[in-house]
């Protein structure tokens, strides 16, 4: 049965768009059929991220306004044939999203993908709101750093109370993606760590990706960061990100916590 | 900064940790009247108004959130005329 996932966080620009990608396309690499679908109507990236940007022909907006049907607006990924994009309208603004279109278009996908992955925009708006609205597991995707968790902490509350599972009184699904994690700060005691996070939040664990250069040459080839290098460590954390969604079991690793001496001597200092 | 100071350099994510930890233990109970400091400030004045004249201007409503005990500081300014036909 589809699984529909909002990758949401409340802050800007702590890495929903990056990692709706990455796990988008870790899903569809692993063979299972997955549709990435962009929610920032007017601020659309998704699209530039994976490398589809002279692509769009239709977009979301005007499926739902009857201008195009879903098969014409959906983009089929060059690389993968089973990771699909639906970007948003760059040129109109959020207020031509509808619930009830909404709600067709997210049935409509119900239909034909396996993994339907909503990439919400910043902010507790209607945008964000509606991205969120139908899903059954939300990735609250968060940085080590003040604003960040207490913006994650409010997004919480709306998925708790705003979504459809909410309202029937049963839960949404929601899990914690630590991005831009830096362990060897976090040792210093300069950063947030994966436990502090964890405790404040108390949601489960979906994953730590790590800060990487690996991350924005991604997006400046216009990859998803597991196609770009399926090798490097965000990559790695993304891949068992996707099976943790997929229900695997699999051991949390804390990327980058392997010390060299150099790192011994200087990761003591926090204590 | 000298290599002395880098190395005595207090660690600040427990900092934030507490921080959080107090802030979001008050954000998440006061969720839907978040404006109480507003609704509060407004009620005291109205009360103070029926017995002394004040400048609506010079009233600083304060709320400080602790871990245990939260304190709400009004100071509201009496102008003297306004005090000397009240007493």
């Amino acid at each position: 049965m589809a699984k529909v996932v909002v990758v949401t966080s409340g802050k800007g620009g702590v890495g929903k768009t990056t990692s709706t990608a990455a796990l988008g396309a870790a899903l569809a690499q692993k063979g299972e059929k997955t549709v990435v679908v962009d929610f920032d109507v007017g601020l659309r990236n998704l699209d530039l991220v994976m490398g589809a940007e002279r692509r769009v022909v239709y977009d979301l907006v005007n499926v739902i306004q009857g201008d195009a049907k879903l098969p014409q607006a959906l983009i089929r990924d060059k690389r993968l044939e089973t990771l699909h994009l639906l970007p948003a309208s760059q040129t109109r603004d959020k207020d031509n999203l509808t619930a009830e279109g909404v709600e067709k278009v997210i049935a409509e996908l119900r239909k034909s993908f396996d993994w339907i992955i909503c990439d919400s925009p910043a902010g507790i708006e209607r945008g964000a709101t509606l991205a969120m609205r139908h899903a059954d597991i939300a990735v609250v995707v968060t940085n080590p750093e003040v604003s960040s968790v207490r913006d994650s902490d409010r997004i919480i509350g709306l998925l708790d109370a705003k979504t459809e599972k909410a309202e029937r009184g049963d839960r949404v699904e929601k899990h914690l993606l630590l991005t831009r994690y830096d362990a060897g700060r976090a040792e210093r005691g300069d950063m947030l760590k994966v436990d502090d996070v964890l405790e404040i939040l108390s949601i489960p664990l979906l994953g730590i990706i790590p800060e990487s250069m690996d991350v924005l040459r991604a997006s400046n080839l216009g990859s998803p960061v597991t196609l770009a290098d399926d090798r490097s460590a965000p990559a790695l954390a993304y891949f068992d990100a996707a099976r943790r969604l997929s229900g695997e079991t699999v051991p949390v690793t804390v990327p980058g916590e392997k010390r060299g001496l150099f790192g011994k001597i200087f990761g003591r200092r926090a204590a | 900064m000298s290599i002395f100071g880098f190395f005595s350099r207090q660690a600040s994510a427990p900092t934030a940790r507490e921080r959080l930890q107090v802030l979001l233990a008050h954000e998440r109970t006061t969720t839907g009247h978040s404006d109480l400091v507003a609704q509060l400030r407004e009620e005291i004045l109205a009360v103070i108004a029926k017995h002394v004249q004040i400048d609506r201007d010079k009233v600083n409503v304060k709320m400080d959130r602790g871990k245990k005990v939260s304190t709400l500081e009004v100071d509201i300014e009496i102008p003297l005329e306004a005090d000397a036909r009240a007493a």
